[in-house]
C-alpha cells in the first residue's frame, strides 16, 4: 500500500469533466441488451437496493407504517421476492418506521439537516442529525449548503459534512450533492471528492425536491469519482441516484453503469441504493412479467 | 504466449465475477444471402466470363458464407464498357435534379433496410453489430443524402468553375468498413454525374453485392453503378484499363504505391486513402476519464481495423500511470466474443491472414521487450479473434510504433513538453488523422495546426460526418474525401 494515501486533496484542482464524453459514454452503455436470467438477477438486485421513500408534508404515521410494510413485503403474492434496503422519511417519522420494521433487517433512514434547501444554522442541523440518530436512525441522509458551495467555499462543506459525520455516530452517512442546483458537471466531481474525503458513507445525487433530480450521467460522474476515492485510498464508498427513476429499464440501465464503472463489488445494497417510490411496483411487474410472460394489471400491485 | 507485466495492485476491481450479461444475438431471420453471387454489369447479376468463383466466409466462426464471382480482365472490360454507356447514354444527359432524386432514392431505401444491412456487415467482416448498426449503416444513409443535395448545386459548389464530370471512375475499396466504403466512393461520383465501377474487398463483398439489389430496385439507369468482384488482381485490371478516368483507392499503402506507379504517365485522375498510425496525445490537463473513454474508442473502434485509428498513445509524464492503469480497468470491461451479440465491443479479426500479420507484430513487440498486457477473455473455439492488447513502455524506433498493425493493439509513449510530443507525433511515415486532448482550449489550436495530419479531433476521436473532408498527409494518401472537398476529384473544370 506504498502509493495509498488519505492526504486530504485541494479541492480546487479536482479533475474536470467533458460533459459531451459523458453523455456519449452514457449513451452507449445504454445499449446494452439485458435478457432472460441476467434480466431476472438484475431486476430482483434492483428491488434489493430500493430505498422506499415518503418525504411529504402530508405524511402521516400511518402511511410510514404501510410503506414499511411494503418494504417488507413487497409482493408476497409471487415467491422469491427481496426485500427493499431501506424506507427514508422525515425525522419525525423514524421511531414509527423503527417499531415497525423492528426485527425486518431492514434500515431506517431519516433526511436530515433542514431537508432538502439546507438553509439552517449548523447548530441545528447537527440537533437535528442526533435527533434521528437517538430515534432509531440507521442511516442519514443530509444535504450539503448549496449556497456555501456556489460561493466557492468548500472548506465549509468539508467541514459541514465532517461535523455531521460526527453527530451521526454508528449511523451511516449519505451525503446529498443536489446536483440539480449545482448543475455542472464539474461541480458534481468536486462536490463528491469533498464529501466523500470528508467521510461520507454513500455520496447521493437529490432530494427528489429540485428538477432535475438524478440524471445517469451525472451518475457516471459521481461512480468515477468513488472510482478514483477507491484507487486512492483503499474505501468503497457507496452511490445512491435518487428521484426520477421510476421504471425498471432505467434501474437496469444504472445496474449497467455500476458493473462496468466499478464492478461486482458494488452491486448490492451496502453500496448501491435507489431513492425511489414508484420504482418497487415497475420492477415487481417486470419479475412477474417475467414468470409468467404476461403484463399484470397495476391493480395487482399495492400502491404505497 | 504473450506475457503480462507486473500487475500487482493491491486495489483492484472486479469486473469478472458477479452479474454478467446472457447472450442477446441479433436474429438473421428477415435476412436473405444468396448461395452463389455474380458480378453487377449493366444492371444485371451476370456470370463471370472466367467461370470462377471464390468463398466469403464468417470470420466469427470461419464457415462460408456464399460463393462470388471471381472477376477477370474481360469481365472489368464489360464493366467498364457498360459504365461508359451508361455515362454516354443516361447520366452525362440527365438533368442534375433528377440524378440527384436517384441518390435520395438509393439513401432511403437503405434506411429501410437498415438492419438488414446491419446484420450482413457483421456476418461478412466480424464487426460487432452494435457498431455496423449505430455507426455504420446510418452513416452510409447519411453520405447517400448528403451527396444527393450536392447533385443539382455542383455551380454553386465551385462559383465560376463549370464543373463537368471526368467520365467513368474506377473505385477499389477495404474490408474494414465494406459498406461504408462504397458509400464514400459512389455517392460524390454519382453526384458529380460519373458511372462507376467498383470492387469491393474479397474478403467482404456482401453487402456491396446487396447495395446492387437496392441499386437494381432503385431503377437507376443500367450500368451507371457497376459491381465486380474479385482480388487485387480484378482491382489491377481495373487501375490499368485505358478506358477509366478516375481511379479512387482506399487500401494500404503498399498497394496505393504500386497504383501510382501503374497509372503514372496517364490522364486518370487519383484519389488514395491509405494507412495511418494516429498520435492520440494526452496532456495532464484532460478530462482523464472521457480521455480513457476517447482512447478505447481511438484504438478499438472496429477491433483497431480503421486506418485512422488512434494506435500511437502519447501521454503527458504526470499522468501516465493513472491512463494506464485505468485503462487496464476499462479494457477488461470491453466485451470480446460473437459479433452478432447486441452487447459485444470487439468482434472477429476480419481474416486468417489479418490475424496473423497481428500476432507477428505482437511476437516482435515481446522480441524487443516491451512490456505486453491483454485482458483475460474468453473466446469462441472457432473464428479469429485477438483480445485487447497495450504495450507500454515502446520506444520510438519499435516496429510496433513505426508501422501500421490494423488490430486491437495500443502502444503507450509518455512526453513531458508539446515540443517534444510533436517531434514524435509527427516522425512518421504516415499523417492521416491524429487527438489532442486537453481542457485549453489555445492548446488545441496550437497542437492541431503542427501535427501533420489530415484529421484533427479535440477531446474525441474516430467522428466521421459526411460534411467533413478526409484524408491524408504523406503516405497516407491524396485527395479528400467527404464534404465539399470530396466533390473535387470527381470534377474537372
Amino acid at each position: 500500500m506504498s502509493n495509498v494515501t488519505s492526504a486530504v486533496p485541494d479541492f480546487r484542482f479536482t479533475p474536470t469533466i467533458d460533459q459531451v464524453g459523458v453523455e456519449e459514454r452514457v449513451a452507449k452503455l445504454n445499449t446494452r441488451s439485458i435478457k432472460k436470467e441476467s434480466k431476472m438477477f438484475a431486476l430482483k438486485l434492483a428491488l434489493s437496493m430500493v430505498d422506499l421513500t415518503t418525504l411529504e408534508g402530508m405524511d402521516s404515521p400511518g402511511k410510514v407504517r404501510q410503506l414499511c410494510q411494503k418494504a417488507m413485503h413487497p409482493h408476497d403474492a409471487v415467491d422469491d421476492i427481496p426485500k427493499v434496503a431501506a424506507v427514508c422519511v422525515y425525522p419525525t417519522f423514524v421511531r414509527t418506521a423503527k417499531e415497525t420494521l423492528k426485527g425486518s433487517g431492514i434500515n431506517v433512514a431519516s433526511v436530515a439537516t433542514a431537508f432538502p434547501s439546507g438553509w439552517a444554522p449548523l447548530q441545528s442541523k447537527l440537533d437535528e442529525v442526533r435527533f434521528c440518530v437517538d430515534e432509531g436512525a440507521d442511516e442519514i441522509d443530509m444535504v450539503i449548503s448549496r449556497g456555501e458551495f456556489l460561493k466557492g467555499n468548500y472548506s465549509y462543506i468539508f467541514d459541514e459534512v465532517a461535523q455531521v459525520k460526527e453527530a451521526c455516530g454508528p449511523a451511516h452517512l449519505k451525503v446529498i450533492l443536489e446536483t440539480g442546483e449545482l448543475q455542472t458537471l464539474d461541480n458534481v466531481r468536486r462536490a463528491s471528492d469533498i464529501s466523500m474525503y470528508a467521510g461520507a458513507d454513500f455520496i447521493k445525487t437529490s432530494t427528489g425536491k429540485v428538477s432535475p433530480a438524478a440524471t445517469q450521467p451525472v451518475t457516471l460522474v459521481m461512480l468515477e469519482a468513488i472510482r478514483d476515492y477507491y484507487y486512492k485510498t483503499g474505501k468503497k464508498i457507496g452511490m445512491k441516484p435518487a428521484g426520477g427513476i421510476r421504471d425498471a429499464k432505467t434501474a437496469i440501465r444504472y445496474l449497467v453503469m455500476v458493473k462496468e464503472t466499478l464492478g461486482a463489488d458494488w452491486l448490492n445494497p451496502d453500496l448501491f441504493r435507489f431513492g425511489a417510490s414508484t420504482l418497487a411496483n415497475d420492477l415487481l411487474m417486470q419479475i412477474v412479467k417475467q414468470q409468467t410472460g404476461v403484463y399484470q394489471s397495476i391493480d395487482y400491485f399495492s400502491k404505497d | 504466449m504473450l506475457k503480462e507485466f507486473d500487475l500487482k495492485k493491491d486495489i483492484k476491481l472486479d469486473f469478472t465475477s458477479g452479474w454478467s450479461y446472457d447472450p442477446a444475438p441479433e436474429s438473421t431471420d428477415h435476412v436473405h444471402i444468396k448461395d452463389q453471387y455474380d458480378h453487377f454489369i449493366g444492371g444485371k447479376f451476370v456470370a463471370p466470363q472466367g467461370g470462377q468463383y471464390f468463398d466469403t466466409t464468417n470470420p466469427a466462426n470461419e464457415k462460408k458464407l456464399a460463393s462470388v464471382a471471381m472477376g477477370c480482365d474481360k469481365d472489368v472490360d464489360a464493366a467498364v464498357k457498360a459504365a461508359r454507356t451508361a455515362y454516354d447514354k443516361y447520366w452525362s444527359k440527365m438533368s442534375p435534379r433528377d440524378r440527384g432524386r436517384y441518390i435520395y432514392r438509393i439513401a432511403r431505401m437503405i434506411q429501410e433496410r437498415a438492419r438488414e444491412f446491419a446484420v450482413i456487415e457483421t456476418l461478412d467482416g466480424g464487426k460487432p453489430i452494435r457498431e455496423s448498426r449505430d455507426v455504420d449503416v446510418p452513416l452510409v444513409a447519411a453520405y447517400f443524402f448528403y451527396y444527393a443535395g450536392w447533385a443539382d448545386k455542383l455551380q454553386y459548389a465551385f462559383p465560376g468553375g463549370n464543373p463537368k464530370p471526368l467520365g467513368v471512375a474506377g473505385q477499389i475499396i477495404p474490408w474494414n468498413f465494406p459498406l461504408l466504403m462504397a458509400a464514400w466512393k459512389i455517392a460524390p461520383a454519382l453526384a458529380t454525374g460519373n458511372t462507376v465501377v467498383l470492387k469491393p474487398a474479397e474478403t467482404t463483398p456482401l453487402t456491396s453485392l446487396k447495395l446492387a439489389e437496392i441499386i437494381q430496385e432503385a431503377d437507376l439507369p443500367p450500368g451507371v453503378v457497376n459491381i465486380v468482384t474479385g482480388a487485387g488482381d480484378t482491382g489491377a485490371s481495373i487501375v490499368n484499363h485505358p478506358n477509366v478516368d478516375k481511379i479512387a483507392f482506399t487500401g494500404s499503402t503498399n498497394v496505393g504505391k504500386i497504383i501510382q506507379k501503374s497509372i503514372a504517365g496517364t490522364n486518370k485522375k487519383l484519389t488514395l486513402e491509405l494507412g495511418g498510425k494516429a498520435a492520440n496525445i494526452i496532456f495532464d490537463d484532460a478530462t482523464i476519464d472521457q480521455a480513457v473513454e476517447g482512447i478505447i474508442n481511438g484504438i478499438f473502434f472496429n477491433q483497431g481495423h480503421v486506418c485512422c485509428a488512434g494506435s500511437r498513445l502519447f501521454v503527458q509524464e504526470g499522468v501516465a500511470d493513472i491512463i494506464r492503469d485505468k485503462l487496464i480497468d476499462r479494457m477488461q470491461s470491453l466485451i470480446v466474443g460473437d459479433p452478432m451479440d447486441k452487447n459485444t465491443d470487439i468482434g472477429a479479426i476480419n481474416s486468417k491472414e489479418q490475424l496473423g500479420t497481428i500476432q507477428r507484430y505482437l511476437e516482435i513487440g515481446l522480441n524487443e521487450g516491451n512490456e505486453i498486457y491483454q485482458t483475460k477473455c474468453d473466446l469462441p473455439d472457432k473464428g479469429y479473434w485477438c483480445c485487447p492488447t497495450l504495450v507500454a513502455n515502446v520506444s520510438q524506433s519499435s516496429r510496433l510504433v513505426q508501422e501500421e498493425i490494423f488490430g486491437p493493439v495500443l502502444t503507450i509513449q509518455t512526453f513531458r513538453t508539446p515540443e517534444e510530443v510533436l517531434e514524435k507525433a509527427n516522425n512518421t511515415p504516415y499523417g492521416l488523422s491524429g487527438g489532442v486532448w486537453t481542457d485549453k482550449g489555445s492548446k488545441i489550436f496550437n497542437m492541431t495546426n503542427k501535427v501533420r495530419a489530415g484529421v484533427m479531433w479535440a477531446n474525441t476521436f474516430n467522428k466521421f460526418d459526411p460534411t467533413s473532408p478526409f484524408g491524408g498527409y504523406k503516405e497516407s494518401g491524396l485527395g479528400r474525401e467527404g464534404g465539399l472537398h470530396g466533390l473535387y476529384p470527381y470534377l474537372k473544370f
